[in-house]
């Protein structure tokens, strides 16, 4: 097929409505608000939901009101708006309800800036709102990849009864590039025989609910969302290893420092430098095994970890996966500053350097 | 032998856990039989709040969803956008719907959203053991405004139905109580025309019944029936506030 030139955030609203999204709830903000413009024309045509809601708490309440009677039901925002809904994402989550949700990051923390970030990493892969759970997290690193992905997400939503969030820095939101429609293979679902549709003839009343009075439960409860953890950890797993069959310094990064790091494999390897990129897909369940086994790997003498955001903190779990095998260290940018080839370039060696 | 009294099919047989004299247990009838006379409990979607009414969907015979302290405008709003057909409503209290959640009932109203919203006012919050609520009248005690609540600290009460009249969207505002047989029927008669003009697609409709909280008024249930009628109906009017 034909590649045809998309802007990131409207390719994204696209891919939504091929994979069947039913509905989409937004709210305005920087920089995601190409994915409400473009599906509040394009969703009433395909005779599908769009509404702008009031706020962002809104919105995410309106996705589960749709998703807990039986819809493919969608929203995005951007990091403050998405702090909003983390209040709904547990309420989904605990309620077992399936949807997307784009995060285009900016950076922070507050207000911070409409620039690209990717300092929500924690909250994106940690649960984000009140209570033990986790939500499957997908960082595509280009258009690509993103609108590929968004058959995925929905599939996997459906799959796990389980909210998907698709992770972007705003760069991939923003810029425009070639991609191509690929047809995406979808997976075989269970029925949704559990949402409230109305009785229509049922035997008894279905109800979505998160609240448990009993503490014992709860603690069940509890313990089935933890299986349901222990079940996409080891299904869904996705990373990609670039050059690292015979990498001495491991990068590890994803989204638009991934890409950017692909540039910097090329300069380092000009100069001599055998480097490889390790890129997390999944940030959440995280490609751990991957890793420890890449940084167990003879050739590897260090890992530098690349993100935007001012400490990192995907480095977290790059050091629970590595588990002192080898040195890691961090080179990163926040408030909207996007690292260089030539500053991964300089840590990388610089890293090295250290190890040696 | 003739039957002339019974339960309504809209109600399960669980066990309600409202407090001896709470008007919660009359409302849920009088809405169960409403759905249950139109032919609409196959059909219906309800939505349940945070507050004493928390576990309506164990009352309800028909499928049901518990949102998240004022949220339940938005909830329904994704459902009835979504099932444009069928009868959704939302059943809220008055801390949840009158305070966490004034944006989205508000906001629901303007956009006239083809849902029905019962809303219980019984001036304070009853879940949560007694706490003013925007409701609270003056010189009402509750636990946090324990000499009475004064209007330069927390401002006068609200009057929601007032409030939600002035959006184009909604179409039906009425204010109840169920203190009596006669109040009792108009309370029933004015949710079943909230449903009727839902049906219809007319757009948003509201019922405020003004309830008792016996429990956290700190009074006996018939003694709450009458402060009802003394304090709140004259602060909160009842009748029709809004119909096109």
């Amino acid at each position: 097929m034909a590649k045809e030139l998309w802007k990131g955030n409207e390719a994204i609203a696209e891919a939504a409505i091929r994979a069947g999204c039913d509905c989409f709830f937004g709210y305005p903000i920087t920089p995601q608000s190409e994915v409400p413009e473009y599906l509040s024309l394009h969703m009433p045509q395909h005779g599908k939901v769009f509404v702008q809601a009031e706020s962002e708490v809104a919105a995410i309440n309106m996705v589960y009101g749709a998703a807990a009677s039986g819809m493919r039901a969608m929203t995005s925002s951007s990091s403050p708006g998405i702090s909003l809904k983390q209040e709904g994402i547990s309420y989904l989550t605990a309620s077992e309800l399936p949807c997307v949700i784009v995060n285009c990051m900016r950076g922070g923390p507050g207000l911070g800036t409409i620039q690209p970030g990717q300092s929500d990493y924690y909250q994106a892969t940690r649960g984000g709102g009140n209570g033990d759970y986790r939500t499957i997290c997908l960082a595509p690193c280009n258009i690509q990849e993103a609108v590929d992905l968004m058959q995925e997400a929905f599939d996997i939503a459906d799959t796990y009864r389980n909210p998907v969030m698709v992770l972007m820095d705003g760069l991939t939101g923003q810029m425009m590039e070639p991609i191509e429609w690929r047809e995406i293979p979808k997976r075989e679902l269970p029925a949704k025989d559990w949402a409230t549709t109305g009785k229509h003839g049922r035997d008894h009343t279905n109800f979505i609910n998160s609240l448990y009075m009993v503490p014992e439960e709860c603690d069940a409860h509890n313990a089935h969302l933890l299986e349901k953890c222990a079940l996409m950890a080891e299904k869904e797993v996705r990373c990609e290893a670039v050059k690292c069959d015979d990498a001495e310094i491991v990068i590890t990064a994803y989204g638009t420092p991934a890409r950017i790091a692909l540039t910097a494999l090329d300069v380092l390897r000009a100069e001599g430098v055998k480097a490889g990129l390790f890129r997390p897909i999944t940030l959440w369940p995280f490609p751990e095994k991957e890793l420890h086994t890449l940084a167990g790997q003879d050739s590897v003498k260090a890992v530098l970890d690349v993100e935007m955001s001012a400490g990192g903190q995907m480095i977290d779990d790059i050091r629970l996966a590595v588990l002192g095998q080898k040195p890691v260290s961090y080179y990163g940018r926040a408030g909207g500053v996007i690292p260089t080839v030539e500053e991964i370039v300089e840590a990388a060696k610089k890293a090295l350097k250290e190890a040696e | 032998m003739a039957i002339v009294y019974q339960k309504s099919k809209g109600l399960t047989d669980a066990e309600l856990h409202y407090c001896p004299g709470c008007h919660h247990g009359i409302v849920h009838k009088l809405v169960a039989e409403v759905l249950e006379e139109m032919g609409l409990l196959d059909e219906a979607i309800g939505v349940c709040p945070v507050g004493c009414s928390v576990f309506a969907f164990r009352y309800f015979n028909c499928d049901m969803q518990q949102a998240a302290h004022g949220r339940a405008p938005a909830v329904a709003t994704g459902i009835k956008r979504t099932h444009p057909n069928q009868p959704v409503f939302t059943y809220q209290g008055d801390g949840d719907l009158a305070s966490i959640g004034a944006a989205e009932i508000v906001h629901a109203a303007m956009r006239g959203e083809k849902f029905t919203t019962i809303f219980i006012n019984n001036a304070i919050y009853g879940m949560t053991g007694g706490q003013m609520a925007p409701t609270t009248l003056i010189g009402q005690k509750a636990t946090t405004c324990q000499l009475g609540r004064t209007v330069e600290q927390a401002g006068m009460p609200m009057r929601v139905s007032e409030l939600l009249s002035t959006m184009d969207g909604c179409v039906y505002a009425e204010r109840v109580c169920v203190t009596d047989i006669a109040n009792l029927n108009k309370a029933k008669k004015a949710i079943r025309k909230a449903f009727e003009k839902q049906m219809a697609g007319e757009g948003f409709t509201f019922v405020e019944v003004l309830s008792t909280c016996p429990t956290n008024w700190g009074m006996s249930p018939l003694k709450a029936n009458q402060w009802l009628k003394d304090n709140m109906v004259p602060y909160y009017p009842l009748g029709v506030i809004k119909e096109v």
